[in-house]
C-alpha cells in the first residue's frame, strides 16, 4: 500500500525487533572500525605488523631484566648465566642502585627526608586546588606552602620565607591604605612596588635581625646541590604555579585600553616567545652575572626558575587571550550592567570561563614547561636526564649503559604528564556546563 | 496584523493611562549626542523620564534606539550633553558609573547569563559581591524573584538547560535582584520564538503594574499599547515623534512615522 498517496491512519503500533547480527556485538564493531574499507583494511593489517615488529623486539630485552647487580659487567653475567650466551636483556639493577641520585642528585644523604617531607606537604598543598570536594581551608596551606617548600629544600634561617611571605601582607596592606585614599589605580601601583622594595632592601635586614634574636634554622643546602628529580620538580612545580598567575596578568594587559600597559604586555611576550628558552638560560646563567654588583650571590636555580616562569607565561598568555577572545561581547556588558568592578568582572564571570576554555592549551603549556625543565643541564645543572645519567655512565660500574636509565626517566616524565593530561580532561568535563 | 499585535495583551484589562506616574525625574537627557568614529549616531537627545513610567522606543534598525539606551547606564560613552540618572551625571568618574549602574537593571537581547553560574548564582552574584548581601538573604531575595517570574523550580539548573523564554526571565530576575529603581530593556524578546515571547512579556507588563520605571526597546507593537503611557519614534539617530500610545499609533504625525508603522503593522 503507498500511504504517500492515500490517506492512512495506523491501527497498531510495531513491536520491536531484535536487529540483524551484522549491527550488534563484537562483528559490528570489528567490521565498523577496523575494516570499513578497503583501505581501513590495509591500514589494520599494517598497523598490526607493526606493533607485532616492535613487540617481538623488544619483548625479549624486557623479559630477561635483572634487577640486582652491582655493576653493568656482573649485570651481564647473570644475564649470560640465566638465559645462555650471547643474549642481551634489561639492566635495571641501575636505576636500583643509582635511585638516590635519580631522586635527589647530590643532596646530602642525611638530609633526604626534607626532600621527601616537602614533596609530601607539596602533595597535601596541591590537592585542594585539583578537587574542590576537598576543604576550602586547605587553601590557606596551599598560599604558605611555597615559603614552607622553600625552606626544607634549601634550608638556612626559617625568617628568610616569612619575611617574603611578608612582603605579600605587605602589598595587602599597601592596597588597603592606599585605596580609600587615592583610587585603583594608584592602589595597584602600591600593591606592586611596596612588596618589590621590601625585597629589594628591607627583607634580607629583617630575616638576619629575626634570625640574632630568635636563632631557628636548618643545615643550609646549595643549589649546586640539588639534582634528578628534585630538580625537575622544584623548577617545574615553581614554574607551574607562577607561571599562570603572571600569563593572565599579561593576557590582561594585552587586552588593556591603557596604552603604556598594552604595549609593555605585547613587546613582552613577543619577545619571550621569539626567543629560545636555552637563549633565556644562557642569560640567567651567565650574561645576568655581568649586569649584578659583583659578588652579588643570586641563586642559579633561583634565576632558571625566573626565566622559566618568564617563558611560560608569555605562551599561557597568548593561550588565556584565545579564550578571552572566544566570550562573547555580552558577558561583559551584563557584568557590567550590574555594577561589578573591572576585577570583580573579571574574577567572577571572565576569568572563570576564559580559563575553562583555555585548559587544554594551559595544560599542553604546562607538560611543554615540566619536560623543558631538563633543559637546565645546559646551564651546569643535574637534570635526571642528561646530568644524572651521564653522571652514572661516567661511574666505572655503569660505563656502557645506555637504554635503561633513559627509558626509566622518560617513564617517570610520561607519569606525570599523562597524569597533567588526564586531569585537564577530568576538568573540562566536570566543567561543562553550556549543555551544548 | 503582525505577530506581535495578534498577542492577546490587552485582555490583562490594565488602563496604561490609570498607572500613576510621579512629577519626580528619574532620567534627564540633555543636548546628548554620540558619535561612532565619524558616524553621529545620536543626535541632539533631549528626554526626560519620570519616575514610574513606561517607555517605548522603536524606529527601524539603526537609528541609535539601543544606543541611547546603552548609554543611559554606560555601556556606551557619550561625547556631548548631560545625562543623569536619579541625580546622578554619567561622567568618566567610576564611582558615578558604578552607582547608576547598580541602580539601573539592564535585560538584553541575548539574555547575557553567565554559563558557568547556576541560575541561583546568577541571581545573587551581584547582590552578594556588589551591594555585600549576606548570602543567605541574597537567596531569599534571589527566590523571591524566580518565584514571580515563575520559574523556581529552575533554581539549581544552568542557563544552557533552560529554554530561551526561561532564560529571559531569569535575566529579568537577575536585574530584579538588585532592586533597581529603572529597568531598561534592550530588545527583549527580539532573540525569542513566538511561542516564548508572551511569557516574557508577561512577566514585562507585571513589572509596569507595580510602577518600574521601565524605558524598553522592542519591536512588540502590542506590549506598547498594553503598558507604555509614552512611546518614542527615532530614525537616524534622532527622536522624530513621541506620544501616548493611542495617539501614536492612530494618528501619527511625520511621514516617517506613518511609513514606519505601516511596514510594521499593514502585512
Amino acid at each position: 500500500m503507498n500511504t504517500s498517496t492515500s490517506t492512512f491512519v495506523r491501527t497498531e503500533m510495531l513491536p520491536e525487533q531484535a536487529p540483524p547480527l551484522t549491527e550488534a556485538g563484537a562483528v559490528k564493531w570489528v567490521r565498523e572500525n577496523l575494516f570499513s574499507s578497503i583501505l581501513n583494511g590495509i591500514l589494520t593489517v599494517l598497523g598490526i605488523v607493526v606493533v607485532a615488529y616492535l613487540v617481538i623486539g623488544i619483548a625479549p630485552w624486557l623479559s630477561r631484566s635483572v634487577w640486582n647487580a652491582g655493576s653493568l659487567s656482573e649485570c651481564r653475567q647473570i644475564i649470560a648465566d640465566r638465559w645462555g650466551e650471547g643474549v642481551t636483556g634489561a639492566c635495571w639493577a641501575v636505576i636500583r642502585e643509582r635511585w638516590p641520585q635519580y631522586l635527589f642528585g647530590f643532596y646530602p644523604s642525611h638530609l633526604y627526608w626534607r626532600p621527601v617531607l616537602a614533596f609530601v606537604l607539596l602533595c597535601v598543598a596541591v590537592a585542594p586546588v585539583l578537587f574542590d570536594r576537598l576543604p576550602r581551608k586547605m587553601l590557606w596551606f596551599s598560599l604558605i606552602y611555597p615559603a614552607v617548600g622553600f625552606w626544607l629544600l634549601w634550608g638556612g634561617s626559617v625568617w628568610v620565607p616569612v619575611m617574603a611571605v611578608a612582603g605579600f601582607a605587605i602589598g595587602y596592606a599597601a592596597v588597603k591604605v592606599v585605596q580609600p585614599v587615592a583610587g585603583t589605580i594608584l592602589a595597584t601601583i602600591a600593591a606592586v612596588l611596596a612588596p618589590v622594595l621590601w625585597w629589594l632592601f628591607l627583607a634580607g635586614p629583617a630575616a638576619d635581625a629575626l634570625q640574632s634574636i630568635l636563632p631557628i634554622a636548618l643545615q643550609g643546602v646549595r643549589s649546586r646541590e640539588f639534582g634528578g628529580f628534585i630538580l625537575a620538580f622544584t623548577i617545574g612545580f615553581t614554574g607551574i604555579a607562577f607561571s599562570l598567575p603572571l600569563g593572565v596578568m599579561l593576557a590582561l594587559g594585552r587586552q588593556s585600553d591603557m596604552f603604556i600597559v598594552n604595549k609593555l604586555s605585547v613587546g613582552f611576550i613577543e619577545f619571550i616567545r621569539g626567543v629560545p628558552l636555552i637563549t633565556l638560560l644562557f642569560t640567567a646563567s651567565l650574561l645576568l652575572n655581568y649586569f649584578l654588583p659583583p659578588g652579588t650571590d643570586f641563586d642559579i636555580i633561583l634565576r632558571v626558575i625566573i626565566m622559566v616562569v618568564l617563558f611560560a607565561a608569555a605562551y599561557i598568555a597568548e593561550v588565556v587571550r584565545g579564550g578571552l577572545a572566544a566570550l562573547p561581547r555580552g558577558q561583559y556588558e551584563a557584568a557590567d550592567a550590574l555594577g561589578l568592578d573591572y576585577w570583580k568582572a573579571q574574577r567572577l564571570i571572565i576569568m572563570p570561563q576564559a580559563l575553562k576554555i583555555s585548559i587544554p592549551g594551559i595544560v599542553s603549556t604546562f607538560i611543554g614547561l615540566f619536560k623543558d625543565t631538563t633543559l637546565v643541564v645546559f646551564v651546569g645543572l643535574l637534570d635526571p636526564l642528561k646530568g644524572i645519567t651521564d653522571a652514572v655512565r661516567a661511574s666505572t660500574d655503569w660505563k656502557g649503559i645506555y637504554w635503561e636509565p633513559y627509558i626509566f626517566v622518560g617513564a617517570i616524565f610520561f607519569l606525570f604528564c599523562f597524569g597533567m593530561s588526564r586531569y585537564s580532561m577530568y576538568l573540562e568535563s566536570k566543567l561543562k556546563t553550556d549543555h551544548r | 496584523m503582525s505577530e506581535a499585535t495578534a498577542l492577546d495583551l490587552t485582555a490583562r484589562q490594565i488602563d496604561p493611562s490609570q498607572m500613576k506616574v510621579s512629577d519626580e525625574v528619574a532620567i534627564q537627557i540633555t543636548q546628548m549626542n554620540k558619535w561612532y568614529g565619524t558616524f553621529h549616531v545620536l543626535r541632539d537627545i533631549n528626554m526626560t523620564v519620570n519616575r514610574g513610567e513606561r517607555i517605548v522606543i522603536c524606529g527601524p534598525s539603526g537609528s541609535g534606539k539601543s544606543t541611547l539606551i546603552r548609554c543611559i547606564n554606560r555601556l556606551e560613552e557619550h561625547q556631548q550633553g548631560q545625562i543623569i540618572v536619579d541625580g546622578t551625571e554619567l561622567t568618566s568618574d567610576l564611582k558615578n558609573i558604578d552607582k547608576v549602574r547598580s541602580e539601573v537593571g539592564m535585560v538584553f537581547q541575548h539574555f547575557n547569563l553567565f554559563p558557568h553560574l547556576t541560575i541561583l548564582e546568577n541571581l545573587t552574584l551581584a547582590p552578594i559581591w556588589v551591594r555585600k548581601t549576606p548570602k543567605k538573604e541574597a537567596e531569599e531575595v534571589a527566590m523571591h524573584y524566580l518565584r514571580k517570574v515563575k520559574i523556581p523550580e529552575q533554581a539549581n539548573k544552568y542557563p544552557g538547560q533552560l529554554s530561551g523564554g526561561q532564560q529571559q526571565r531569569v535575566a529579568i530576575a537577575r536585574s530584579l535582584c538588585m532592586k533597581p529603581r529603572i529597568m531598561l530593556f534592550d530588545e527583549p524578546t527580539s532573540a525569542l520564538d513566538p511561542e516564548m515571547i508572551k511569557e516574557v512579556l508577561d512577566t514585562m507588563i507585571e513589572l509596569a503594574e507595580e510602577g518600574m520605571t521601565m524605558l524598553c526597546v522592542t519591536h512588540e507593537m502590542g506590549f506598547a499599547q498594553a503598558v507604555a503611557n509614552r512611546v518614542i519614534f527615532m530614525d537616524q539617530g534622532q527622536i522624530v515623534e513621541q506620544n501616548n500610545p493611542k495617539e501614536f499609533f492612530n494618528n501619527p504625525q511625520s511621514d516617517r512615522t506613518k511609513l514606519f508603522l505601516s511596514q510594521i503593522l499593514g502585512h
